[in-house]
């Protein structure tokens, strides 16, 4: 496209081979063409859910959505309040579970145990979970500690969500970590520093940002998940902040009031679905904030 | 082999002559290892106190490699060992069960590279200090002041002790890193290159700076410059394929070397 510029008697395309240059020219063109198209088809699409979803996300958006408790089935109005208060509790206690675990593995995987037999499996295992379907992490939660005890908790989801937020703090924190320069580990050996002193206070210190940041985007991931909490903390009707008793939580409450047949419960899961996706959306712009900070420092 | 011994006994000659000097590292019979590969093959060196001893020699020459074994830097890396004897004030630091921390805490070392740690300016140096000393406020301020005095840097930084240490140019950054290691008080500093990424005007700050600490500390430089082996130092080892050439006075090596393989390099007709 650009290249058509050019005067085929300018100095530039003198004495070059014209058929040669126009065939650059069409599988360029051709090229651009297609990836244009296959960028296109995964915008209409994002778009397209956007879309649906700030237009009957907003309807349902009102003070009593955060003010009200989730209707009894064939009632009126009524909100989400204990879903986004349920909601923020587990995902509360999972950022405290999973952010010392993740960082305390990473920070084993990428400096005491680099090539040893066990640090390779951890990391084996721990690409496996990354991977792992959700719902498996469910059901194992379910069977080792719904089964046990009888009943659902919001702790029992706290726990399936933070076996899916460990791998990729884990993993992240590894990664963050590898890529600070051996030299300033040696210049903080050379003051004679131990190495645990070593690597809180120089290595994490100068991987903060990344490490934040991959604390946020665990955070991203399993905020959305619902399979997991299906299992473990499934659904409270009332407002409730007993970890231990059955916990509402904004995935669990979308799964089931979309597929119900009261109006006013559709209407209350598609404003649950656009809270979410604005945590969610608020979430990956504080991770590259968070990131980019490390840039500037 | 035995230019090291002869070099060796050309030192304590040295040593006799001016009567005062005292070893503050006795190097014997070192060879060093990476993995299969001999880095150094039977260094003997001494090392005097409060002077400054400079490393020469074509990269890969093993000068670096040298200097690393003298604070045990190589000990991070598995699969790196040397052999033979390294007595600091009469004290083997290569024997097993040495405590390494402390050892470096007693020798310093500044890199090629500057590499302020992630904090700011006052922290940087209150970093090492805090590992070996508990300090009063009061007391960890004067030592900051001192250490960045030391190194020529107060002045210019005394302004913005909490900015990030990042924040200085190049040449402060590694003064501020000289000035990080002088804060522990340690005996000997290590000098690997200092001035290697830095420009001339930083580099002739250094320079000024090195002459200076050679009144408390005994330091040991490896540099690429050979005017800067010239300016700098009192005593130089020149270096080739992990083989310790020639090692006596800075001015004879400089005006007469005894050997044609050192004089080739620093004339600058080596390779």
């Amino acid at each position: 496209m650009s290249n058509a510029q050019f005067k085929t008697d300018s100095a530039i395309t003198k004495g070059m081979d014209q058929a040669l240059f126009n065939k650059r020219k069409r599988v360029n063109a051709i090229g651009l063409t297609l990836s244009l198209i296959a960028m296109s088809i995964g915008m209409v699409f994002l778009f397209w859910i956007l879309s649906v979803l700030l237009y009957k996300g907003f309807a349902a958006i009102s003070p009593s959505l955060f003010l009200q408790s989730t209707p009894a089935p064939g009632t009126e109005g009524g909100g989400l309040a204990n879903p986004i208060v349920g909601s923020l509790m587990i995902v509360g206690a999972c950022t405290f579970i999973s952010t010392p675990i993740g960082i305390l593995a990473g920070i084993y995987l990428s400096e005491y145990g680099n090539k040893s037999r066990f640090a390779e499996v951890t990391r084996f295992v721990t690409d496996i979970m990354l991977s792992a379907p959700s719902i498996v992490v469910g059901l194992f939660v379910y069977a080792i500690v719904v089964y046990q005890v009888k009943h659902f908790s919001g702790w029992a989801g706290t726990i399936a969500l933070s076996l899916i937020a460990i791998p990729v703090v884990v993993r992240t924190t590894e990664n963050m970590l590898r890529l600070v320069p051996l030299t300033l580990r040696e210049a903080a050996y050379a003051l004679g520093a131990p190495k645990w002193k070593v690597a809180v206070s120089i290595t994490l210190t100068a991987a903060k940002s990344g490490v934040i940041t991959g604390i946020l985007l665990a955070l991203a991931r399993v905020s959305g998940e619902t399979a997991p909490l299906l299992f473990t903390a499934l659904n409270n009707q009332f407002f409730s902040t007993n970890m231990n008793a059955p916990m509402a939580n904004l995935p669990v409450v979308i799964f089931q009031f979309a597929m119900s047949p009261y109006d006013n419960w559709i209407n209350l899961a598609w404003g649950g679905a656009l809270l979410i996706t604005f945590a969610v959306l608020g979430l990956n712009i504080l991770a590259r904030v968070v990131f980019r900070e490390k840039v500037k420092v | 082999m035995h230019a090291g011994s002869a070099a060796a006994d050309a030192a304590v000659a040295d040593r006799a002559e001016s009567g005062v000097a005292i070893s503050a590292l006795e190097i014997r019979d070192l060879n060093f290892f990476y993995g299969s590969f001999q880095g150094l093959k039977d260094i003997n060196l001494d090392i005097i106190e409060k002077k400054v001893t400079a490393f020469i020699g074509p990269s890969g020459c093993g000068k670096s490699t040298l200097l690393r074994t003298l604070n045990r830097m190589y000990d991070l890396y598995p699969g790196q060992r040397a052999e033979g004897q390294i007595s600091f004030y009469g004290e083997n630091i290569l024997a097993p069960g040495s405590d390494v921390n402390l050892l470096r805490s007693r020798i310093g070392m500044v890199f090629q590279k500057p590499t302020p740690f992630p904090m700011s300016i006052y922290e940087n140096i209150a970093f090492g200090v805090r590992l070996y000393e508990r300090l009063s406020k009061a007391e960890m301020d004067e030592r900051v002041e001192w250490a960045l005095s030391k190194a020529a840097l107060w002045n210019e930084a005394k302004d913005k002790l909490n900015q990030s240490g990042l924040s200085l140019s190049g040449g402060q950054q590694q003064r501020l890193c000289i000035a990080r290691s002088v804060a522990v008080k340690p005996s000997v500093l290590l000098l690997d290159e200092p001035t290697s990424a830095l420009d001339p005007i930083s580099t002739a700050k250094i320079e000024e700076l090195i002459n200076e600490l050679k009144k408390d500390y005994t330091i040991a430089i490896v540099t690429h410059n050979m005017q800067q082996a010239a300016r700098v130092s009192d005593f130089t080892a020149y270096m080739y394929l992990g083989e310790l050439m020639e090692y006596g006075k800075t001015d004879e090596i400089f005006i007469k070397p005894k050997r044609k393989e050192t004089e080739d390099y620093i004339t600058g007709r080596f390779g």
